[in-house]
């Protein structure tokens, strides 16, 4: 599914640069649930900005479902990240002015599909999530947990291979969070592969591997026994 | 291709971001509408000029005569100068290739009357050419011709006001009006853009004038226009030329101011066109400085709202837009504002032009109005100038990686 060989990454800081991936191997299969751990600094968030493709990598290797990833021209990686990949964010990274419908159908008009098809389908993820009947308010109507769970709706709605979660449960309450894990927990027993960057253990507990990360390299890389989130809702 | 999706995005994005929109509308909008105006007021203050120097014809000379202020060749000061027929004549003659139109002008005051109406009006005897002199125009009958002059016909032609004055019941052409209790038939009606004053003349040839009034071959002024393709100076350099002719037939002395004045209008004419070309500056340059203010103004707006939206555009480019429909998604919102806003500017601007325009007569500026193809132009400069403004920004935002799009909070 996800094959990352030896990458390497670093950040200009005035004149001197900032090394802060120093060879990563990483290989990810599918109907995974990994979460990548570490402290701030630890180059967890930049890996996996690069598995995303927001950002690109210095050195390396990095090969989704077959596919080489590198040199990849805007319009190319526009069209990869649209069909491969689903983002959810600690800040939820909804479009203020569009509701929750068309927040969670806006993937779908990337990939040119017809308005009533994505509005069905959209429609279909949202009730998926449980927010069926919250399609046409707006993010700032909506609580924080109603808003990552438009965020994880929109992140499906593309039927992406692998999805990607950024501190997923960074600006939520506990019980919020735990209901958001149960969540994404049962989207994971459906099979879809899940990488999730967080720096909170019992949060990292709910998956099935971890991969801690400190200065840049893998110090950790193992598989627990899933915490299951549903018996804290 | 007609993409209604686009469409409906770039909708939402204006309706869902008022604020924003209106600012940059409205900075449209006000500059447009101060163009508008702007120059409708310019362009009034141009009408007026031309309006108030544009009656008589621009290349005429007008010969005047008084007493001698000086004696000369013998003669003594405060001898009296007479124009004659002869006079006339001989600057037709001596000038032929030179003069355009010529008359004689014979003024008095009559009392006319017809029926019970009556009232007091200036006369002119005068040649045919007088009608393009002073670009009189025929709206009924003729004016004087030739015929009359030879046959010292009893004939007027008088201006439309006296016809509203005298005629009430009835039309004036063909009827007999009596001046001084001797009648005359109305061969004419004329009008004149001169004003009210300049309709309520009568006109009669000047040999009939110069019968009746003292049976002499007297003439009070020769007013004549010159070759229209003699420049400035070649004018200026053939009614000083005149002016010595006539002095020296008139034995006055060369320096002698009141016995033989001629008055060359070109003079007055290049101070019109020199202040018109000064307006016409003027007008430029404040057309400009709104231009540039208002493409300062649209350029600001749009480094701010592509700046407001860097994060949203992150956030679609993680979803899967290409730089490309990024870039199109802000560019044709900014034009669609840019061009709604522009056209209300112009419609108000235009409005308030019609709405005041009337009441600022009394301020020297009449009929203020625009050229409806310039505003256009202008409102054209500021979309190109608004999209070329946003399209750096837009193109630079839609090339930063996602990521840091993102992070921009």
């Amino acid at each position: 599914m996800l094959e990352i060989r030896q990458l390497h990454k670093s950040y200009p800081i005035g004149d001197s640069s900032l090394h802060v991936l120093k060879g990563i191997d990483l290989s990810v299969t599918e109907g995974e649930m990994v979460a990548i751990m570490g402290s701030s600094g630890s180059g967890k968030s930049t890996l996996l900005n690069i598995i995303g493709m927001l950002d690109e990598a210095d050195e390396g290797e990095y090969i989704l479902d077959g596919l080489p990833i590198k040199d990849l021209t805007e319009k190319k990686a526009a069209v990869y990240r649209n069909k491969f990949l689903g983002f959810i964010f600690q800040s939820f990274n909804l479009i203020n002015y569009k509701n929750a419908l068309e927040n969670v159908a806006l993937p779908l008009y990337y990939q040119g599909m017809k308005r009533s098809e994505r509005q069905e389908l959209a429609m279909f993820h949202l009730e998926k999530v449980g927010l069926a009947d919250w399609a046409k308010h707006l993010p700032k109507e909506l609580s924080g947990g109603q808003n990552q769970r438009v965020a994880i709706a929109r992140a499906l709605a593309a039927n992406p291979k692998l999805l990607l979660a950024d501190e997923p449960t960074g600006a939520l309450d506990t019980k919020t969070s735990h209901e958001i894990m149960a969540f994404i927990q049962q989207l994971n027993d459906e099979g879809k592969t899940i990488l999730m960057v967080t720096h909170e253990e019992d949060i990292a507990n709910m998956c099935k591997r971890i991969v801690r990360l400190r200065d840049g390299v893998i110090m950790e890389d193992v598989k627990v026994t899933q915490v299951r989130a549903e018996q804290y809702v | 291709m007609f993409d209604l999706d686009l469409w409906r995005e770039i909708f939402q994005s204006i309706n869902m971001n008022r604020t924003r929109s209106l600012l940059s509308g409205f900075t449209v909008a006000f500059a447009i509408l101060l163009f508008t105006i702007l120059f409708g007021i310019a362009n009034g203050l141009k009408n007026t000029f031309a309006e108030a120097f544009g009656d008589d014809a621009k290349n005429s000379i007008f010969i005047r005569s008084g007493r001698t202020t000086k004696a000369h060749k013998g003669l003594q000061a405060g001898r009296r100068i007479q124009f004659k027929n002869e006079d006339l004549d001989y600057i037709k003659e001596d000038f032929s290739d030179k003069v355009e139109f010529i008359t004689a002008r014979i003024y008095s005051n009559v009392q006319a009357s017809f029926r019970n109406e009556q009232s007091s009006y200036p006369l002119r005897g005068v040649h045919p050419d007088h009608q393009f002199l002073e670009k009189t125009i025929i709206e009924e009958g003729r004016y004087i011709n030739q015929n009359d002059l030879q046959n010292k016909t009893k004939v007027v032609v008088i201006g439309k006001q006296i016809e509203e004055d005298l005629f009430k019941k009835t039309t004036a052409l063909g009827k007999y009006l009596n001046l001084s209790g001797i009648p005359y038939k109305i061969v004419g009606i004329f009008s004149d853009d001169g004003g009210d004053y300049e309709e309520r003349i009568i006109y009669m040839p000047v040999t009939t004038s110069q019968q009746v009034y003292g049976n002499n071959d007297y003439i009070d002024q020769i007013n004549l226009s010159y070759n229209p393709e003699m420049n400035y100076d070649q004018a200026l350099a053939f009614s000083s030329t005149l002016t010595k002719k006539l002095k020296n037939r008139f034995s006055v002395a060369n320096s002698d101011q009141r016995a033989v004045r001629v008055r060359n209008m070109a003079e007055g004419t290049k101070a019109v066109s020199q202040m018109t070309t000064g307006l016409t500056v003027i007008i430029l340059v404040i057309g400009f400085g709104t231009l540039i203010a208002g493409i300062v103004g649209i350029s600001n707006i749009m480094i701010f709202i592509v700046k407001e939206r860097t994060k949203e555009i992150g956030i679609r480019k993680a979803l899967g837009a290409s730089p490309r429909s990024i870039v199109s998604i802000i560019l044709i919102e900014s034009i669609i504002i840019t061009a709604i806003a522009g056209y209300i500017g112009l419609v108000i601007g235009v409005g308030v032009l019609e709405l005041v325009g009337p009441s600022l007569k009394d301020y020297f500026i009449k009929d203020p109005g625009v050229n409806n193809s310039l505003v256009i132009g202008a409102t054209i400069t500021l979309i190109v100038a608004g999209a070329i403004a946003g399209y750096l920004p837009a193109k630079k935002a839609s090339r930063i990686k996602p990521i840091v799009a993102l992070r921009n909070d």
